[in-house]
C-alpha cells in the first residue's frame, strides 16, 4: 500500500489571528468571559473619566487655583512651581550648576547601562569616585570660587537624588566591609558585623532619621556641628549600608570555596584574593540586588520630611498649602508620584533585564 | 623571567620533607603518621580510593589545610604558625585542581598574569610575555583573550597548567586534574602533564590515570584510611604489589 | 619576638579582634561622654524617672484608658497598641489583596493577568509615604463635613472626620452567645477531626458531614439566643451638634494608613505569592493530574502546599515590613508609638537618648522574634524535606 505523506495545513479557524488569540486568553469558558466582561465595564467607567479629567478638561497653565477650570485637572499647580519641585530654593542665577550635575549623572548612567559604549570600567571609576567630589563641589561652591549655596537652599528633585545617590555610594563600601566582616573567621568581627547589620535592618528608618536629626548632635562635641541635609545622610548611610551588606553577604556565598583556595595555591593575600577574584565576581552577580535596594533607598529618601528637608516630596506637600493653590492636592501627588514611579520602574525594569541575561 | 636554579642548596637533599603528620576533622582522623621525602626533579604519583586522605595530604603540602601534628617542610621552609613562611612557600609551589579553579571574571591571559603581577610584582609587560610563553607551552596561545566560559575543559585545565607555572614553581601539585574532564580531552592535559615532568619539574599527582603513572611516576604511593599503605617505583607496584589492599585496588581499577 | 607573633596567624587574629573591641569601647565611651556633658549643659535629665510623670498631652486614639493626667510611660503602651492595632489590621488586608492579586497575575485570563501586573508595577514603585498623603490629604481630607456625611443605609457614614459603623453592645445576654458561638467553632472542628480519622480508616466520606458542621457553628448561637432570650442591639452613630457620638469612628488617620499600607504591602506580597506558585514546578502539576487527581485537588493538595514553604518567609518579610512602615504614621499624626513616644513625649521631655532607644527596642525585639522564629521554621521545612 502507498503512503501518502499529509502535507502541512494551517490550524482552524478559530486558533488563528485577533480571535483566536481573544477566544483563548479571554473567553475560554462562560466564566472567564463573564470576568473579562466585568473587567472591561470597570476600565470602561474608569478610564474614559479619567481621561477627560486629566487631559481634555484640564487647564495647564495659570497662577493660582482660580486660574484652572472646575471640572479638569489643575496641571498648573504643577507648571508654575517646576522649579520649585526640581531645584527647591537654589538661587534663580546658579541653577546652571545643579542642571549640570543633572548632566554629569545623565552621561556616566548612560555610559554604564548601554551595553554597546566601551570603556565600563573607567565609567565606574569616574561615576564611584569623580562624580560624588566635583558633584558636592559644585552644588556647595566650595573651592571653586563659585558662590556658596548652603544645604538648606537644596530642595526638590535634587535633595531626592542627592540623598538616594550619595547614600548608596556611602554604602556600598560599608557594606561590602559589612559582608566581609560577617563571614570573616574572627568571632569578635563577625558578631560585630552581625549585630550591627540586624540592629539596622531590625528598626524603622524613621527611628534612625529621628537618632540621626536628634541625638547625632549629642554624641559629639558641642563644637561640631553638622548641616541637617549631612545628617540625614549618615542616618541614611547607617542604615542603607546594613542592607546593602546582606546583598553582598548574597553574592559572597554564590563564589565557590576553589576560587579562594586557587588565589591562596598563587600566593595572594586576604585583601588580594578578596578586591582581585571574590568581590569583582560577588559583586556583579548581585547588581540586581544593589539596583533594587537602591529603589527601596529611592523611596525611602521621601521620608527626610519628618525631620525637615524638603525632598520633592516635601517640597510639593508644602506647595499644596499655600493658599493660592488649595484644593490641588491629587494633582500634585499625581505628579510627584508619576516621577518617582518613572525612576523606580526604569530601574526595576533595568535590574529585571540584568536578572535575564 | 627564567628558570633559575637556585645556589646553596643541595641536589641530593629532600625537596619535601613530611615527618609524622596528622591531621583530624573534628574527630575523624584523617592523616596518619605520614613520612614522605620528595627529592628535587622526582615524580610522584599519590592513589588510592576516595576519602583516603590523598587530596587532603597534597592540599597539605601549600597549606590549604592546616596539619595539626608533625612537620611539613618544602625547600627547607617548615610550614608552621608563620605566615611568612606560609606565604614563601605558595609562591614556590603550584597546584592544579579537579575543579579548575580559573577565573571566570577575567581572561585566560588575565588569569595568568594576576598573581604575577600583585605577587611577585612583576611589570604588565613582563608578565604577559611570560604568560604568552607557558600559554604555547600549553598549546592554547590563540585563546589567550577568551574568557574561560568560553573554553572546553580540557582546554580551562591547561590554561589552569599555565596560571601555575607562570609563578614560576618548583614544585607542581595535582589534585586529581583530569577527573572532572570528558574522556576526549583527558589525553591533552596528560600530554602537557608529561611534557613537564620531561622536562624535570618536582610533581606530585593524586590522580587514578594509571597510564600516566606507568609513563612518568618515579615512585607510586598507595593510600588508604588516612596512612600510606604501600611505596615503591612503578615497575614493583603494578606487577608485585606487597599489601593485599593495594591489589584489590588495582584489581579493581585496572579490569576498566 | 614581636616579628613573631605578627607573622602568626593566631596571633594576629587575636590582636585585630582586641583592637576592634578596644576601638568599639573607646567610641562609645567618647559618645556617652559628650552626651552626657551636652545634656547637662542643655539642662535635660537622664534616666528613666520621666516615664512616671505626668504626660499632660491628650491622644485621639486610645485602646486602653487613657487621659492627660496618666504618665508618659502610659503614652508609651497606648502608641504600641496603636501599632499593633494598625499592623494587625494592615497585615490582613494586605494578606487578602495581595493573594488575589498574586493568583489573578497568573491567570489565564489575559486581562485580568495585565491589570494584576499593572497594579503591582504601580503600587510597589511609588513612595509609601506618597501613597499615605494621597489617602489622607486627596482622598480622606475633601470628604464633606458631618453634616453632610455620605450616608449608607442610615447606618455608616463617612465624612471628614472619619468612617462612624454601628457597634454591637455586649449585655451580659449577649456575653453568652459570644461564648456560646466559640463554643460550637471548637466542637465544629472536632466534628471534622472525626470525620477526617473516619474517612481514613473506612475510606469514604461521613454522610452529610457538610451540613451536620454548618448547622454546629450556625445553630448553636441561635439556640442560646432564643433560650437567654438574648437579641443583639446595635449602637447606632448619631449625629449630635457638629460631630457623630456612638458606634464606632474608625479615624481619617487610621484608614490612611491602613489602605495606604496595606495597597502597598499587598503589591509586594502578589510577587511573592507569584514566584511561589511559579517555583512548583510543571511536572508536579502534571503528575498530579496524571494520578486523575481533580484540577481543584491538585491545586490543594499538591501545588499549594509546595508553594505555601517558598511564600512563608518572604511573606514573613513583608509582615515586618508592614510594621515597620507603619511608623510613618507620625507624618499624618496617627497617634503610633513613633508619632506619640518619639514625637511628642520627647518633645515634652528632650530625653531623646531613652526614647529612642526604647522606640528602636520595640522595633528590634519584634524583627529578631520573627526571625528566631522563621529560622526554626526553615530547620522544620528542611527536615520535612529530607
Amino acid at each position: 500500500m502507498e503512503q501518502k505523506m499529509i502535507p502541512a495545513r494551517e490550524p482552524p479557524v478559530n486558533s488563528r489571528g485577533i480571535l483566536g488569540w481573544a477566544r483563548e486568553n479571554l473567553f475560554a469558558s462562560p466564566s472567564q468571559s463573564l470576568v473579562t466582561l466585568a473587567l472591561l465595564y470597570g476600565l470602561y467607567l474608569f478610564i474614559p473619566p479619567f481621561w477627560q479629567w486629566a487631559v481634555m478638561d484640564a487647564s495647564w497653565t495659570g497662577s493660582s487655583r482660580s486660574d484652572c477650570t472646575t471640572e479638569g485637572a489643575c496641571w498648573a499647580f504643577v507648571t508654575a512651581r517646576l522649579d520649585q519641585f526640581i531645584y527647591g530654593f537654589y538661587p534663580d542665577s546658579e541653577i546652571w550648576r545643579v542642571n549640570l550635575f543633572f548632566a554629569q549623572l545623565a552621561v556616566v548612567l548612560g555610559w554604564l547601562m548601554i551595553p554597546r559604549i566601551p570603556g565600563k570600567k573607567m565609567a565606574l571609576v569616574i561615576g564611584l569616585l569623580v562624580l560624588p567630589v566635583t558633584s558636592w563641589l559644585i552644588l556647595t561652591g566650595s573651592l571653586l570660587g563659585l558662590p556658596p549655596v548652603e544645604t538648606h537652599q537644596w530642595g526638590g528633585l535634587m535633595v531626592t537624588l542627592v540623598l538616594a545617590l550619595y547614600g548608596m555610594l556611602a554604602s556600598l563600601p560599608v557594606g561590602v566591609l559589612l559582608a566581609l566582616g560577617r563571614r570573616s573567621s574572627m568571632p569578635v568581627v563577625r558578631t560585630f558585623c552581625t549585630a550591627y547589620i540586624e540592629l539596622w535592618r531590625g528598626v524603622p528608618l524613621i527611628t534612625v532619621l529621628f537618632m540621626a536629626s536628634v541625638m547625632l548632635p549629642l554624641f559629639v562635641p558641642e563644637e561640631i556641628v553638622f548641616d541637617k541635609l549631612v545628617r540625614a545622610m549618615i542616618g541614611i548611610v547607617m542604615f542603607q549600608s546594613a542592607y546593602m551588606a546582606e546583598v553582598v553577604r548574597g553574592g559572597l556565598q554564590a563564589i565557590p570555596r576553589g576560587q579562594v583556595e586557587a588565589c591562596q595555591s598563587l600566593g595572594m593575600g586576604y585583601w588580594q584574593s578578596m578586591l582581585l577574584v571574590v568581590l569583582p565576581q560577588a559583586i556583579r552577580l548581585v547588581i540586581p540586588g544593589i539596583v533594587n535596594t537602591f529603589i527601596a533607598l529611592f523611596k525611602d529618601t521621601s521620608l527626610v520630611l519628618v525631620i525637615g528637608l524638603f525632598d520633592l516630596l516635601s517640597i510639593v506637600q508644602a506647595g499644596l498649602n499655600d493658599p493660592q493653590w488649595l484644593g490641588s492636592a491629587v494633582e500634585g501627588y499625581l505628579f510627584a508620584g508619576f516621577v518617582f514611579w518613572l525612576f523606580c520602574f526604569g530601574m526595576s525594569q533595568y535590574s529585571q533585564r540584568l536578572e535575564k541575561h | 623571567m627564567e628558570k633559575m636554579v637556585r645556589e646553596g642548596q643541595d641536589p641530593t637533599s629532600p625537596v619535601i620533607q613530611l615527618k609524622g603528620v596528622n591531621k583530624w576533622y573534628g574527630n575523624f582522623h584523617v592523616l596518619r603518621d605520614i613520612n614522605l621525602d620528595v627529592m628535587r626533579g622526582e615524580k610522584i604519583v599519590i592513589c588510592g580510593p576516595s576519602g583516603s586522605g590523598k587530596s587532603t595530604l597534597i592540599r597539605c603540602i601549600n597549606a590549604l589545610e592546616e596539619h595539626q601534628e608533625g612537620q611539613i617542610i618544602v625547600d627547607g621552609t617548615e610550614l608552621n604558625r608563620d605566615l611568612k613562611n606560609i606565604e614563601k612557600v605558595r609562591r614556590e609551589v603550584g597546584m592544579v585542581f579537579q575543579q579548575f579553579n580559573l577565573f571566570p571574571h577575567l581572561t585566560v591571559l588575565e588569569n595568568c598574569t594576576l598573581a604575577p603581577i600583585w605577587v611577585r610584582k612583576a611589570s604588565k609587560k613582563d608578565a604577559e610575555k611570560v604568560a604568552m610563553e607557558y600559554l604555547e607551552r600549553v598549546r592554547i596561545p590563540d585563546q589567550a583573550d577568551k574568557y574561560p566560559g568560553q573554553l572546553s575543559g580540557g582546554q580551562q585545565q591547561r590554561v589552569a597548567i599555565a596560571r601555575s607555572l607562570c609563578m614560576n614553581p618548583e614544585i607542581m601539585l595535582f589534585d586529581e586534574p583530569t577527573s572532572a574532564l570528558d574522556p576526549e580531552m583527558i589525553k591533552e592535559v596528560l600530554d602537557v602533564m608529561i611534557e613537564l615532568a620531561n622536562e624535570g619539574m618536582t610533581m606530585i599527582c593524586v590522580t587514578h590515570e594509571m597510564g600516566f603513572a606507568k609513563t612518568v611516576a618515579d615512585r607510586m604511593i598507595f593510600m588508604d584510611q588516612g596512612q600510606v599503605v604501600e611505596e615503591a617505583t612503578p615497575e614493583v607496584f603494578f606487577n608485585n604489589p606487597e599489601s593485599e589492599r593495594t591489589k584489590e585496588f588495582l584489581g579493581q581499577i585496572l579490569i576498566h | 619576638m614581636w616579628v613573631r607573633l605578627w607573622r602568626d596567624p593566631v596571633w594576629r587574629a587575636v590582636f585585630f579582634q582586641v583592637l576592634l573591641i578596644l576601638g568599639v569601647v573607646a567610641v562609645v565611651a567618647w559618645v556617652i561622654n559628650n552626651t552626657l556633658t551636652n545634656l547637662e549643659h542643655r539642662g535635660i535629665s537622664t534616666g528613666f524617672d520621666f516615664l512616671s510623670q505626668s504626660a499632660g498631652f491628650g491622644i485621639i486614639q486610645t485602646l486602653v484608658e487613657y487621659d492627660e493626667s496618666q504618665s508618659f510611660g502610659r503614652t508609651f503602651l497606648v502608641g504600641l497598641l496603636n501599632t499593633l492595632l494598625v499592623s494587625f489590621l494592615g497585615v490582613i488586608f494586605a494578606t487578602i489583596l495581595g493573594f488575589l492579586i498574586g493568583v489573578a497575575r497568573l491567570s489565564s485570563n489575559w486581562l485580568l493577568a495585565r491589570l494584576a501586573s499593572t497594579y503591582i508595577e504601580i503600587f510597589r514603585n511609588i513612595p509609601l509615604l506618597l501613597q499615605i498623603f494621597f489617602w489622607y490629604f486627596a482622598v480622606l481630607g475633601v470628604l464633606p463635613s458631618p453634616r453632610q456625611s455620605i450616608n449608607f443605609f442610615d447606618a455608616i457614614f463617612l465624612n471628614v472626620r472619619g468612617i462612624s459603623l454601628p457597634w454591637p453592645i455586649l449585655d451580659s445576654g449577649m456575653e453568652i452567645v459570644v461564648w456560646a458561638g466559640i463554643a460550637s467553632l471548637v466542637l465544629a472542628m472536632g466534628v471534622a477531626g472525626l470525620c477526617r480519622n473516619y474517612r481514613r480508616t473506612k475510606g469514604r466520606p461521613l454522610p452529610h458531614i457538610k451540613v451536620i458542621i454548618a448547622s454546629v457553628i450556625i445553630g448553636l448561637p441561635l439556640l442560646t439566643a432564643w433560650l437567654t432570650n438574648a437579641h443583639l442591639q446595635w449602637e447606632m452613630p448619631v449625629l449630635r451638634g457638629f460631630n457623630f457620638s456612638g458606634g464606632l469612628v474608625i479615624l481619617p488617620e487610621l484608614a490612611a494608613l491602613w489602605f495606604a499600607l496595606s495597597i502597598y504591602t499587598a503589591a509586594f506580597i502578589a510577587e511573592v505569592v507569584r514566584s511561589g506558585i511559579e517555583s512548583v514546578s510543571k511536572g508536579q502539576k502534571e503528575a498530579a493530574a496524571a494520578l486523575g487527581l481533580k484540577p481543584r485537588r491538585v491545586l490543594s493538595l499538591v501545588v499549594i502546599p509546595q508553594a505555601m514553604r517558598v511564600i512563608i518567609p518572604p511573606l514573613t518579610n513583608q509582615y515586618l515590613n508592614l510594621i515597620k512602615n507603619s511608623s510613618l504614621a507620625t507624618a499624618i499624626g496617627y497617634p503610633d508609638l513613633v508619632s506619640v513616644f518619639a514625637g511628642t513625649t520627647l518633645n515634652q521631655t528632650g530625653q531623646a537618648v531613652e526614647v529612642i532607644a526604647m522606640t528602636m527596642a520595640v522595633y528590634l525585639t519584634i524583627s529578631l522574634t520573627v526571625s528566631v522564629l522563621m529560622n526554626l521554621y526553615n530547620r522544620w521545612v528542611s527536615l520535612v524535606e529530607r
